[in-house]
């Protein structure tokens, strides 16, 4: 483990540091991109003046109402999807193309019905984030081994039993993938749509900054998303492991 | 005997399939008449419109510009990505090393990424390539990675003993034994690599079918958003069905 470690954070490094001298050097000219480093010190000055706070505070609450509305959905529809496998042969074309629809394609439609506040951006982070969450609660059902179930029945366990103490725990790898991809549908769409059509949020100011040729406001902004959604993605990571580790291993 | 057994049981499925169709087009006119013109364009209004739209001399050009970066995108994306993946997948070290690197990348939102893209590219079908590749490149790597990475022990023994080159244990042994999952992996890339390609378009283009979507949406021409997005959907619908028979046909057989 250790020299795996060892070779992706020298690459990354060695990533930055060269960005750093491209930019340094003006082979890359600083209207196209700015030093990494002149990046970090404008997120900094960006976080510590709290200008960027309101943003801040409606993206994220977005992405949280779309992410709980997409994993209780998710989950839910998953689990009768699966009970109804006509059904769901019949829907499984649908999903696998669903991602390459673009969504935002709907989101006149939202702001029209709702107005152009935050309702519309949580409907198409919801409606990017669910099917990921249905998708993988389906796999993990469909991984669930028979003798698991014929162990339930042969010990006469009640179906709310089964359940909790039988598929549950033995789903969870998969619907934790699918939580894990909701939280970052949930922020691409987010994030999007604020970058199309909005009056707030990062990808409002991000859009914002491109126009008005605001490169350290830019990437700054860019960085943030990157720290943001990296530090989420890691937590969640250890979070897996342990659990996994805690189930014997894999 | 399969077969005998299989074909009812396929055409339920097809029948299945269009009352699904059936039930969301209901719906759509259930929405249509609770929503209203401003927002919505009825079902049979949108499907004219869509024909129209087949029909007319403006609406090809923008198909070909779309279709031309995602064409090459989607090329640089499979080829890079089954690269990438075979050399991530056959060597522990990088596979454990980037591996952490390639699905930290596909979970940012690329949205972000994208005036990076247009200041580095300009406005134009370099930046829809990218764009598109960046979305797709990513499944097709770490798909083909984990099936190169789990092909049993036993078979790259065997080509060992034999002495196979390295093309010829790449062409007999990797890609026949990786293929279902490898499949898998272009399927997810191609449906990511269009809707890369679309949105770059939408963001910022002056053609594409992405860039009649955004000026429609700028209109607010609602039968035009729809019978657009009709369209798309018809088309990554009917592309991925037939992905889907290729890939569950190639996972029957492993």
């Amino acid at each position: 483990m250790r020299p795996a470690l060892l070779l992706r954070l020298a690459t990354v490094l060695g990533f930055v540091v060269l960005l750093e001298i491209l930019c340094r050097l003006g082979v890359i000219p600083n209207f196209t991109m700015i030093p990494p480093t002149t990046m970090a010190l404008g997120l900094y000055r960006l976080l510590i003046s709290g200008a960027l706070l309101p943003d801040l505070e409606t993206t994220l609450s977005g992405v949280a109402i779309a992410v709980t509305a997409a994993i209780l959905i998710g989950f839910l529809a998953g689990a009768l999807l699966h009970a109804v496998p006509r059904l769901r042969r019949a829907l499984d074309p649908f999903f696998a193309s669903y991602y390459a629809v673009p969504v935002w394609a709907f989101y006149p439609l939202f702001i029209v019905l709702f107005g152009l506040n935050d309702i519309p951006k949580v409907i198409i982070g919801f409606l990017y984030a669910v099917v990921a969450m249905i998708v993988n609660t389906l796999n993990g059902l469909d991984r669930v081994p028979p003798v698991l179930r014929k162990m339930a029945r042969t010990h006469q366990m009640g179906r709310g039993a089964t359940v909790l103490f039988i598929i549950l725990p033995s789903a969870a790898p998969h619907i934790f993938t699918g939580v894990k991809l909701a939280i970052a549908y949930a922020f691409i769409g987010v994030v999007g749509s604020e970058f199309i059509l909005a009056s707030a949020g990062i990808g409002y100011q991000i859009s914002f900054a491109y126009n008005n040729f605001d490169n350290v406001i830019l990437y700054s902004l860019i960085l943030f998303i990157i720290l943001f959604v990296s530090t989420v993605n890691l937590f969640l990571y250890s979070w897996e492991r342990s659990i996994l580790q805690r189930r014997g291993g894999r | 005997m399969s077969a005998i057994v299989d074909r009812p049981r396929r055409i339920v499925g097809f029948v299945d399939t269009l009352l699904l169709v059936a039930f969301l087009i209901l719906v759509w006119q259930i929405l249509y008449e609770f929503a209203g013109e401003v927002a919505l364009s009825p079902p049979i209004a949108t499907i004219r419109y869509a024909i129209e739209l087949l029909g007319s001399a403006d609406f090809w050009p923008n198909v070909y510009m779309t279709f031309r970066a995602f064409g090459v995108a989607l090329i640089i994306a499979m080829v890079g990505g089954l690269t990438l993946g075979l050399v991530l997948g056959l060597n522990r070290l990088l596979g454990e090393a980037y591996e952490p690197v390639l699905v930290a990348f596909y979970t940012v939102p690329k949205v972000a990424f994208y005036p990076v893209i247009l200041l580095f590219f300009g406005i134009g079908m370099a930046a829809e390539v990218v764009f598109g590749v960046i979305h797709g490149i990513v499944p097709v790597v770490i798909f083909t990675m984990n099936a190169v990475a789990t092909i049993k022990p036993v078979l790259l023994k065997m080509a060992r003993t034999l002495g196979l080159s390295y093309w010829q244990l790449m062409t007999t042994v990797v890609m026949p034994a990786a293929l279902p999952e490898i499949f898998t992996g272009l399927r997810v890339g191609f449906s990511l690599t269009l809707i890369g390609t679309l949105l770059s378009e939408m963001f910022g283009s002056r053609a594409g079918l992405g860039y009649m979507l955004m000026q429609a949406i700028g209109l607010n021409s609602v039968t035009l958003i729809m019978s657009l997005t009709l369209l798309i959907v018809v088309f990554a619908v009917l592309a991925n069905a037939l992905f889907l028979v290729i890939d569950k046909r190639l996972h029957r057989r492993g």
